[in-house]
Parts: C-alpha cells; structure tokens; sequence
C-alpha cells in the first residue's frame, strides 16, 4: 500500500466549506440579514466551490489512477484526541473507493448545486439554502475522507444535520417542519447503533482508525479473539446503516423527507447521504466477511425492504413520493449485494443509482418546476411535448432504473441479481425476490413515465397556462447526468458479455479490488443451476416487458384498481403505504408519547420536584429550631462563648496531659 | 500554701466574680466594669508569675493589657452612649434587634 502525503484530500474538504462561510456569514453581516442576497451571487458563490472541489478530486482521481495497486492521498491535519489509548487523528485520506464516492458527491453536487441556482430563484433566503448545501457537501466529504472511524461518524451526524436543516427548509409549514424532525429522531436510534458498533470494535481491536482495523483483522490470531462479538458488532452497525440508508425498519423518515426542496432530494435523498451505510460496509467489508450471521440479516432486511417499498411505490401519486420509495428499494437491493458479499457490486449499484435517481429527481423537479408547483401525477399527463429535454432525460433515467438493456442500470442491478445465487453466501429465494423487485421498480417507473408525459392531459388550466420548459441551466445537469446515466454502466461490464464487446474489462472491479475484493462469479450459478447468460436474458426480458407495460397501462388509467376492481382494497393498501406510519404511532410513537407524559405530570412533578421542594423545607424546619438559639441578649452570647472556651481549654488541658 | 498560690487564688476570684458581673448584671455600666475586673485578675495573675518565674515578659504584657482596658473602656462607653441614644436604655435587654 502506498501512501502519498498530499493537501488536496484537505483542500477538497475545504473547499466547500469556504463556500458556506461566504453564503452562511460574510454575505449576511455585509448585507444585513439571510434573505438580501441575490439568488444568483449565492448559487454562483455556492457552485463555484464545489466545482473547485470537484477539480481538484478530479486531479486527485488522476493522480490515484496514475499511482501503483493501492495507492492513496492522505492529509494527515492534526490529532483530534488521545487519550486512554485512543489516538484519533483527523486525517483525511482518498483511496480508490473514497475517491469513487469524492467524485460523485462533488460532480452531483456541483451539476445539483448549478440546478439549485435556477430551481430555487424565486425562493425566499437563497443564501440560506445554500450555504445549507455547501455545509452537506463538506460532511459528506469529510464522512467518506475521513480515515477513522470517530471521524466517519464527526461526518455521519452533519450530513444528518443538513439533511434535517434542508428537509425543514419552509419552515413555515408546521408538515414539512415536522417531516425534518422526523428524520432527524429516527436517524438518532440508527445513530445509537452506529455508536455502540464504534465502542465494541474499539473494547476488542484498541484502534478505530481504518487502515489499522483493515490490517488488524489481515491477522488470523486477532480474528479468533474477536470472533465471539463480531456478530453483534456488525449487527449494531448495521442498524446505523438502516437508519441512515433508510431501510426497514427505520425507512419512514426518507418518504417524509420529499417534502423538502427537490435538488436536495436529488443529493441528500438519493445520490449521497443514503448510500452512507453501503459505503460504511464496504469500507467495514474485512469486519462483515467475519459475521455471516450479520451478512445473512443484512441481506435479507435488503431484500425485504427493496420489494416492500417497490410495491408501495405503485400505487403513490405524488412523483417524488414513488422516487423515494423507489430509493428506499434501490437501497435495499445494495444491501442485498453487501449481505450476499458482493461489495464491490453494491458499489457499483450506488454509482449508478447515484446517476440515475438524480437525474429522475432531478427531472421530476424540472417538472413540478413547470407545473407551478403541482406534484400530484393525477393532475399532470401528456407534457411530453411541452417538455422535451425533461422527458427525453427522464426517459433516459427510467430506462435505466428498470434495468433496460446496456442502461447503467442494467449492468449494476443484474450483477446484483447474479450474485444472490452465484456467491456462496447467496440464497435462491432472495433471488426470486430481487426479480419481483426488478419487475416491480421497471413497472411503476414505467406508470411514472405513463402518468406524467403520456396519456391523456389532465392539466389544470392555470397549470397549464404557465408551463414551461425549464431554463438550460437545469436542462444541463439533467443532459449530463442522462448521459451518465446511460453510458455508467460500461465501467462494470460482466465478463460474459464483454468478450463479445473486444474484450471489455470489468473497469470497476479492477479499480476497486485492493480495497474491496473481487469475487469470481461461476458462469453458471451454484444456488440455483442458472446460466449467467439465462439470468441477464431474463431480467432484460422482464425489466423491457414490465416497462412498457407499466406505460401502456397507465395511459388511460392512474391506478390497477381502476382497471381491476377486485384490487381496490390491495390499492388501499398500497397507497396507505401498508399503514405503517400509523402502525408505528400507535406502537412506538404512542406509547413513547405517553411515557414522556407519565414522566412529566409524575416524575417530574412528584419526584423530582419533591426532592427539590422537599429538601428545601427540611432545612427551613431545621433553621426553625436552631433560631431559638439566636436570642439576640448579649449575655446569653457571652455565656455560650464561656462554655465553648472552658471546652477548648479542657480539651488541650487533656491532649496535653 | 505559698504566697504565690494564694495570689493566684486571688486572680482567679476576681476573674470569677467579673465573669458573673458580665454574665449576671443587666446594666451595661456594670458590664464595662466586670470587663475591668476580667482585665485587671489577668493583669494580677500575670504579674505574679513574672515575679516567681523571675523573667519580665509577664510584666510587659500587662502594660500591652492596660492599654487595651484603656481603648475597650473609651469604645465600650461610646456604644453604650448609642445604645442609650437608639434604645432609650442601657439595659442589655433592651437590644435585642438580633434575636432570630
């Protein structure tokens, strides 16, 4: 392993930090107040700085390329704490997974950040949101530069923290308000896990720092002296990652969180933040090899949690609605890979769903952009020619979400679907899972296509009178990212279909397998006896047929059940989102609710005010007999003085004596 | 008995009856003078042991103690002219503004 010292980890880290400094205090104190600066020197100031950011990673990313076989940029800024024989210091350091995920976080970021300047032109406080984004920006950096653990964490929070400060961003609106706190407590329980994950890696290995726990557990010896709790270590990890990567059972907060402005859905909610738990255990992936307890359970909540919201994406109406189930299911089919052990296929799934559900939030926001506001697809239909860059891209996106045929999408989710049977921590029913999950996703986004630019118009005529096709500064991030979108794939080309392409190599596995190691697929699966080649027909098979069905159906229709009527109830169902926010008000939120009450009106009443109270009137009954003392006559004094004096004298007469 | 005992008895008398004129008189004056008296047996008993012990430092103390009656007197007697002023008498009863 080579390790250059170099500042760019640390100006990268910066940059954007800067960049909330100047839109957060400098603009304000010279302005006199957050809602005076002009929406164009703040989202310039803004993109600017991550643009920077991304210019340096991009030299960066050179220098990692040009470099040996595991090559890495380490700026190594100061010791942050040392004590009882934990030494962390702030280090940032860029290898090739880390420099994977620098780059889309600052090349999202800054196409997002150029969006944002046109998106939010009209908002109120533009440099608020701003300096908001630019602040996510430098914690998603420092949280996947970050070289240990703490410093990880230092990350994991901030972007929690802007996550929440961007969801509340109207915070006007008591809904929306409300839908920041919720992620923010729900995040708090993973967060707890996280923690407890951190301590137990520390109590058996004494280091948190990345490197060390990679070489550490390289040991045979130290890996039977921890393998008693790695199981439990992993799981508590893991429950951070649920929180954060919104799976079941702490997803409800990622929903929710659409109600903030839409390019940070596009960032926060699809492209970076969410994929923290992913990158956490790849990066861990040496930790999770040991617990194929933990793997199995990963998996499964995976599985479970990408078919679970796949299918309440269905029957959503708002666009954004059906974007967010449709990550919280992307998310699942990561952390299946992750759990079957195919990391670096998680890896690749998390780059191309970065490129592709931004772009489809991205396009949804150009969207409601037009339609002043309206996210209901009910209302919406056949704005394919009134938005022709928005729908081409968006097209571009969703044939690429559903796993289209040589679509980023395609390569990344049938390695996934490949690796569930062919590895051998794979299992075949998770497999039969996947596929429905892959029809399901390629079926709703085709209804999602159908209902917004297809079909019958059912604009409302004040919508309809001020749509418009949105300006070029947001048709060219969605142009890029469609471009990413539909070419990101190549870098993960399956062996078996790059023999055909001139010997095309599997870019990202070779780019990655220093730090995350390659698995060798079998040409024909072990779990289950599927050729590769029949698996990849198969999916495209379906992905192509559930698309186009999803499109043909909803032409005339907006839900099954207006077709089948026998479904109705399942479409309750599904649009009431299996009722889980009220399942767990009444069994989580309720009774938490009413304990805060009994202590309250109880214990803080009762007990811990009595105490208080109670002791003050203690003392004030104690005072009350010994004023009687006090009389006030000097002579009573002068007595008291003449016993106390006759005692002293005693008292030395006897320790002299 | 020598008569250094019996001088010293003769202090620790006076210090006696000054200490019940202190605790026991309610007349300020009467105060002021026990005080004297406490005074005046210290002055006594240190003076003879100077004698006996045969070295001067007892002496000596009872000048500091002579002038520090001295001063106590003068203080003693103007508090006492405030207290007849503020309270109408110089009875030691009559100022209780402390009781608690």
């Amino acid at each position: 392993m080579e390790t250059t010292y170099s500042s760019l980890p640390l100006l990268i880290l910066i940059s954007p930090l800067i960049g909330f400094f100047i839109n957060g205090v400098v603009y304000p104190l010279k302005l006199k107040g957050f809602a005076k600066t002009d929406p164009n020197t703040a989202g310039g100031t803004a993109t600017f700085f991550i643009g920077l950011s991304f210019i340096m990673a991009c030299i960066a990313f050179s220098k990692l390329a040009g470099g040996g076989d595991n090559p890495s940029l380490t700026s190594y800024c100061f010791e942050w704490f040392n004590f009882g024989g934990l030494n962390i210091p702030f280090e940032l350091r860029i290898d090739k997974l880390s420099g994977t995920l620098v780059m889309i976080i600052t090349g999202i970021g800054t196409l997002i950040h150029m969006y944002s300047t046109s998106y939010m032109h009209d908002e109120e406080c533009v440099g608020r949101y701003f300096s908001y984004l630019n602040l996510f920006c430098f914690n998603m950096l420092l949280l996947v530069m970050g070289n240990n653990l703490p410093l990880l964490f230092f990350g994991w929070e901030g972007v929690g923290l802007c996550s929440y400060l961007l969801i509340g961003f109207w915070y006007t609106d008591t809904e929306k308000a409300n839908a920041g706190k919720k992620a923010f407590v729900v995040n708090r329980v993973g967060d707890l896990g996280f923690l407890v994950g951190m301590f137990l890696l520390f109590r058996e290995l004494g280091t948190l720092n990345l490197p060390e726990i990679n070489t550490l557990l390289a040991n045979p010896e130290v890996v039977t002296r921890i393998l008693p709790s790695v199981t439990l270590i992993c799981l508590s990890l893991f429950v951070g990652a649920t929180g954060k990567s919104a799976q079941i059972p702490l997803y409800v907060w990622l929903p929710d969180a659409m109600s903030g402005p839409t390019p940070v859905s596009a960032l926060i909610h699809a492209a970076t933040m969410v994929t923290a738990g992913v990158y956490m255990i790849a990066r861990l992936n040496p930790l999770f090899e040991l617990s194929p307890i933990a793997l199995s359970v990963i998996a499964h909540t995976g599985a479970v949690t990408a078919l679970f919201a796949g299918s309440i994406a269905i029957a959503q109406t708002d666009i954004k609605k059906v974007l967010a189930y449709s990550t919280v299911s992307q998310l699942g089919f990561m952390f299946l890979a992750c759990g079957v052990g195919a990391y670096q296929t998680a890896v690749f799934h998390l780059m191309t769903h970065a490129f592709f559900k931004a772009l489809l939030f991205l396009g949804s926001g150009s969207v409601i952009h037009a339609c002043s506001g309206e996210q209901d697809m009910t209302k919406m239909g056949g704005l394919k020619k009134y938005l022709p860059h928005t729908h081409i891209t968006m097209l571009i996106g969703s044939l690429a979400i559903s796993g289209i045929p040589f679509f980023s999408g395609f390569f990344s989710k049938d390695e996934i679907l490949y690796s569930t049977i062919a590895l051998p921590n794979g299992v075949s029913y998770l497999f039969i899972i996947g596929v429905l999950t892959a029809m399901l996703t390629a079926f709703y986004t085709g209804r999602m296509m159908s209902l917004t630019f297809y079909g019958s118009e059912r604009l409302s005529h004040d919508v309809k009178h001020h749509l418009h096709e949105s300006p070029a500064l947001m048709t060219f991030p969605l142009y890029v990212l469609a471009g990413l979108a539909a070419f990101g794939g190549f870098l993960g080309v399956p062996h078996l279909l790059g023999n055909f392409m001139g010997h095309m190599p599997h870019f990202l596995s070779h780019w990655l397998s220093p730090l995350v190691p390659a698995k060798e697929l079998p040409l024909v699966a072990v779990k289950l006896p599927l050729h590769e080649g029949v698996v990849m027909a198969g999916s495209s098979v379906i992905a192509v047929v559930s698309f186009f069905a999803g499109i043909a159906v909803f032409k005339k229709i907006q839900f099954i059940s207006d077709a089948f009527k026998g479904l109705a109830p399942l479409q309750k169902l599904l649009s009431n989102k299996y009722f889980i926010d009220e399942i767990y008000s009444v069994i989580v939120v309720g009774p938490i609710k009413k304990i805060s009450v009994f202590s309250g009106e109880f214990i803080d009443k009762y007990i811990v005010d009595g105490a208080v109270n109670g002791l003050g009137r203690g003392i004030r009954s104690l005072g009350g007999t010994f004023r009687a003392l006090q009389t006030g006559d000097i002579q009573s004094y002068g007595l008291l003085m003449l016993g106390g004096v006759l005692l002293a004298v005693l008292f030395i007469f006897k320790a002299l004596v | 008995m020598t008569n250094d005992v019996l001088i010293q008895l003769l202090a620790a008398f006076l210090f006696t009856v000054g200490m019940l004129v202190v605790l026991l008189r309610r007349d300020t004056i009467m105060v002021l003078m026990g005080i004297e008296l406490l005074l005046n047996a210290a002055n006594i008993s240190l003076v003879a042991f100077s004698k006996s012990g045969g070295m001067i430092d007892g002496q000596l103390q009872v000048f500091f103690i002579i002038t520090v009656a001295a001063a106590e007197s003068a203080i003693g007697l103007s508090i006492l002219v405030n207290l007849y002023r503020n309270f109408g008498s110089i009875q030691t009863q009559s100022a209780t503004t402390l009781k608690g």
